[in-house]
């Protein structure tokens, strides 16, 4: 008997200890994964804020090789291309999550969630270059309107995808009261589902532009950049993420200095964005991790 | 919810036909057709740019290794060669990383750490690409340069793998940049997996006397494994597509070294490298075959991942 | 919301009708210093135009200005014949400034580094890869060199620098004959950067590291630069005297070759045997808005004060007399 309870008592020792380690491990990892993410910020912030001071944000950017100038151009430019990236994006994708939610069954709505899915896959650079060629080259010019329509077609299947999961959640007696009251259908879907679940809509378009606005490389070859105020949408348009990588790529420590203010002002930017989101969201009472 | 045929019968038994309905229909189903016309264009766009050099080269294209602009030639291996490997390299680093975490915010963590702490972990998912392109050239690059690549050298040196002059950046720095970048991906992925496994199955195994790991190891791990592969797909699908950091850190060379420290390039990264400047029709239609490439191969990974996703749910629901 | 947006809309494409004439142009990163500063002289005398100019490579600024996306591109390497004659109009190659590419290293040497062409050629084609190979220290007896691995830093984007220098290597050497051009196939284990930026940030942040690189770049780096070996056996610092005098005695042949000339290994005395034009293209025929302005910069940037501040930034001013040359080519263009 007694070596029987050895046995149990050292294969349970083993164990114990396999657990222990493996939680130690587990701990490990966990704090490993939140590591980089407090030494970017760290960086991003200590690096940044160095160079954030009034001329950051209210000069050009100097002559090559000169001291000052500042990133102001790049920011209007930057509000400029997600303004007008929303104006397409925004009515465009929340109607269509709402035909792909309310519409299931119309023939249009399965073609439709094909081609949003596919689009969610397309490389940013692939849609950049798919607008340099379709809009940049026959106008002749780079434009904040090439940008936007860039940044249009990756935001689009996000706000559209996210408002269907959103509309879908919407219990069909609602729906159902809306229509008994003599409601027609479109009155049912704008004022009745749409409406009731505004904000977590509005929180998918919120997450959406968060993504698009730290977008780079099709910006790169569609509003290209600019060393001057933005002046007409015709015309190229300098952003906050393309004047971070010209800047970063560059040999110039002043440049390199302003690069990472423009990071800090970037990541806040969409940081604020984000915990907006999160303040809607909590007025649904919808958690979009558990849903 | 109602079809719509069914909708229009009732109408019709009161006669009464609702012109606005109909017209909403319409302005949907017109609003669906201008975004199924730009996708197609799109493909369109990437198909006939694709031909050109395809009709020449045709299967070659992807086995070959050569790409000179400058004689015409292009071979796009350099660039599968240096995705692919990238993107492993990144998964084999994230993905125990995330596995645990993952495991910490469902099993350990309590509700009160979880909560921030997952909020940490999203936080690290929207940060751009360029601002990670920019921490790993002036933090990234040099902390491998003077640390790790030595560490290699000196202990691995002998094996080819991890030979070269340590530049910092390379295909490794690339590689961890994308590690960092994915991470909270499969991390999200897995917690949702995890979150999805029935507790009853998690009560039975304790019943039998588990200990916390053994738990994790029966229920957790082999229940949601396949979700686990759903995630790394998601987060290697992640991996292909990134432009930024990548081209940033990655050294720039159309060229297959066989060390991780030497420079590369990645479909990506060449894409957004030389799309400006091609002017030979030969070098843009190699772009574009390479785009489509890209384009294909992220699609048939998100797939993939979605079509796991969907039956691990579907079991573990049951 | 919407309404602001709407207005915000309305009244940016307003404002384009009203706003001074906007001049693109992008291409060569040796240019960008000297036109951004340019620019930025030209502009607060001159307020109707405003000029923009990003530095993406020859390459891309020639690609893009066939297309038409821009008025006018920066290059150091002419446009090939078979992209010129894909141009509706012809291209107008305007020498405004010239430059000299250097061979810029980070490595503990004593004092500046000696080199000529062949070893040159040898280092940046894989075939010497240490600091200390017997070759340089040859050359190099009193420095002393360290037993260091030699990186090499090229261009990875099209680059007139790079068609410079390996035009240069090319003359040089037998083994890069026909291996030159705007975009190379360097050997396996060099390093790639975009713009003589990127290739000025390589040299800078790794030991060991060499790279070819013009003079501005390296001078506002603190970079040194190697002295190299010309036609008559000197061993020549690059500087705004050296790089004029490769462009002595060379009107005839520019203006037979409508500025298109090349200016290495140059056989002249004294003579920096890598130096080079750097060329404003534009149409011979451009519409009359924005041609107007476009040939009023030229004729400025040909001008005196002009060119003495380019000499003042480490770039050196052209020739009177092939710029006397250039200003006639530039009162010829057509304004519809």
């Amino acid at each position: 008997m007694s070596s029987l309870n050895s046995a149990l008592h050292s294969t349970l020792r083993k164990r114990r200890f396999k657990n222990n380690l493996m939680t130690f491990v587990i701990y490990l990892f966990s704090l490993i994964a939140i590591i980089p993410l407090f030494l970017v910020f760290f960086h991003i912030i200590k690096n940044g804020s160095s160079s954030l001071n009034l001329d950051f944000f209210t000069q050009l950017p100097a002559p090559v090789g000169e001291p000052d100038g500042g990133m102001a151009n790049s920011i209007v430019g930057s509000l400029i291309l997600i303004s007008l990236a929303s104006i397409i994006a925004v009515p465009l994708g929340i109607l269509a999550g709402l035909y792909l939610s309310e519409y299931t069954e119309d023939y249009f709505a399965s073609a439709l969630r094909w081609t949003v899915d596919l689009l969610m896959s397309i490389p940013s650079i692939v849609v950049g270059l798919f607008v340099y060629t379709s809009i940049v080259v026959p106008l002749k010019s780079f434009s904040a309107l090439a940008g936007s329509i860039a940044l249009s077609i990756l935001m689009l299947p996000i706000v559209a995808k996210t408002t269907e999961e959103v509309l879908k959640l919407t219990p069909t007696h609602i729906r159902e009261a809306g229509l008994a009251l003599g409601l027609s259908r479109w009155r049912v879907i704008l004022f009745v589902v749409l409406r009731g679940k505004s904000s977590a809509v509005l929180t998918g378009v919120v997450l959406a532009l968060g993504r698009v606005a730290g977008e780079t490389a099709p910006l790169l070859v569609t509003a290209f950049g600019n060393r001057n105020w933005p002046q007409s949408i015709f015309q190229p348009t300098p952003s906050l993420p393309v004047q971070i990588y010209n800047y970063a790529i560059s040999p110039y420590e002043n440049w390199h200095r302003q690069a990472w203010a423009g990071a800090l002002t970037l990541v806040t930017l969409i940081f604020v964005i984000n915990i907006l989101t999160r303040l809607i969201f909590s007025k649904d009472g919808l958690d979009k991790n558990q849903s | 919810m109602r079809s719509l045929f069914s909708f229009l019968n009732r109408e019709n038994k009161r006669s009464e036909i609702r012109h606005s309905d109909f017209a909403f229909v319409f302005f949907l189903r017109s609003i669906a057709s201008l975004i199924i016309i730009v996708l197609i264009f799109l493909l369109l766009y990437l198909w006939n740019g694709s031909l050109p050099i395809l009709k020449i080269t045709g299967f070659k294209f992807f086995t070959d290794s050569n790409w000179d602009p400058t004689a015409d030639q292009y071979g796009a291996l350099p660039f599968i060669y240096g995705t692919l490997l990238t993107a492993v390299v990144a998964l084999l680093i994230a993905t125990p990383i995330a596995v645990s975490t993952a495991l910490f915010l469902t099993e350990i963590a309590s509700k009160k750490i979880a909560k921030p702490f997952g909020f940490l972990i999203e936080m690290l998912s929207t940060i751009p690409s360029v601002v990670y392109g920019l921490w790993g050239i002036f933090v990234l690059a040099p902390f491998v340069k003077i640390y790790i690549q030595p560490l290699f050298n000196n202990y691995l040196g002998f094996i080819p793998f991890f030979k070269g002059p340590p530049f910092g950046i390379g295909i490794f720095s690339a590689s961890l940049i994308l590690a960092v970048m994915i991470l909270p991906t499969i991390t999200a992925v897995c917690r949702e997996v995890f979150l999805s496994i029935p507790t009853t199955l998690r009560e039975g195994v304790y019943a039998l006397g588990s200990t916390r790991w053994e738990m994790i190891k029966t229920a957790v791990l082999e229940a949601g494994f396949s979700g686990i592969l759903a995630a790394i797909a998601l987060g290697f699908g992640r991996a292909m597509g990134e432009t930024m950091a990548v081209t940033m850190l990655i050294g720039n060379r159309a060229d297959i070294a066989f060390s991780l420290f030497a420079p590369g390039a990645t479909m990506a990264s060449v894409i957004a490298n030389e799309s400006p400047e091609a002017t030979s029709m030969l070098h843009v239609s190699s772009l574009s075959a390479i785009g489509l490439t890209l384009f294909i191969v992220s699609l048939a990974v998100s797939g993939i991942s979605r079509l796991i996703t969907q039956l691990t749910k579907r079991r573990l629901s049951k | 919301m919407i309404r602001i947006l709407t207005s915000l809309v309305a009244f940016l494409s307003a404002t384009s009708l009203y706003a001074a004439v906007a001049i693109n142009g992008s291409g060569s990163t040796f240019a960008e210093p000297i036109y951004t500063k340019w620019f930025s002289d030209y502009q607060k005398k001159h307020a109707n135009a405003q000029f923009n100019y990003q530095g993406v490579g020859s390459g891309a600024g020639m690609k893009q200005l066939l297309e038409g996306t821009v008025d006018f591109a920066g290059s150091d390497d002419p446009m090939k014949a078979e992209d010129a004659a894909k141009a509706k109009e012809q291209v107008l190659h305007i020498p405004i400034a010239m430059g000299a590419v250097v061979v810029s290293y980070n490595a503990p040497i004593q004092g500046a580094l000696k080199l000529t062409g062949p070893v040159l050629a040898k280092i940046f084609d894989g075939r010497i890869t240490k600091w200390n190979d017997p070759e340089l220290v040859k050359l190099n007896p009193k420095a002393t060199l360290p037993d260091l691995a030699i990186v090499v830093a090229t261009r990875s984007d099209s680059s007139g620098t790079t068609a410079v220098f390996t035009e240069y290597l090319s003359k040089v050497s037998p083994e890069w004959t026909g291996k030159n051009g705007k975009t190379v196939k360097w050997f396996t284990g060099s390093l790639g950067a975009k713009g003589n930026a990127g290739v000025a940030g390589l040299i800078k942040q790794n030991a060991g590291t060499i790279g070819y690189v013009e003079l501005v770049y390296a001078k506002e780096n603190n970079l040194p630069f190697a002295l190299i070996e010309n036609k008559k056996g000197e061993f020549i610092e690059a500087s705004n005297k050296s790089v004029s005098t490769a462009a002595e005695g060379v009107k005839k042949e520019a203006i037979e070759n409508n500025f298109k000339i090349s200016l290495t290994d140059s056989a002249q005395k004294g003579a920096y045997p890598i130096s080079s034009f750097t060329w404003m293209l534009v149409f011979e025929k451009m519409p009359k808005d924005k041609g107007a302005e476009i040939v009023n910069f030229a004729k400025w940037a040909l001008g005196e004060e002009a060119q003495k501040t380019a000499g003042s930034i480490n770039y050196s001013p052209v020739p009177k007399e092939i710029r006397a040359e250039a200003l006639k080519a530039v009162g010829k263009i057509k304004l519809q």
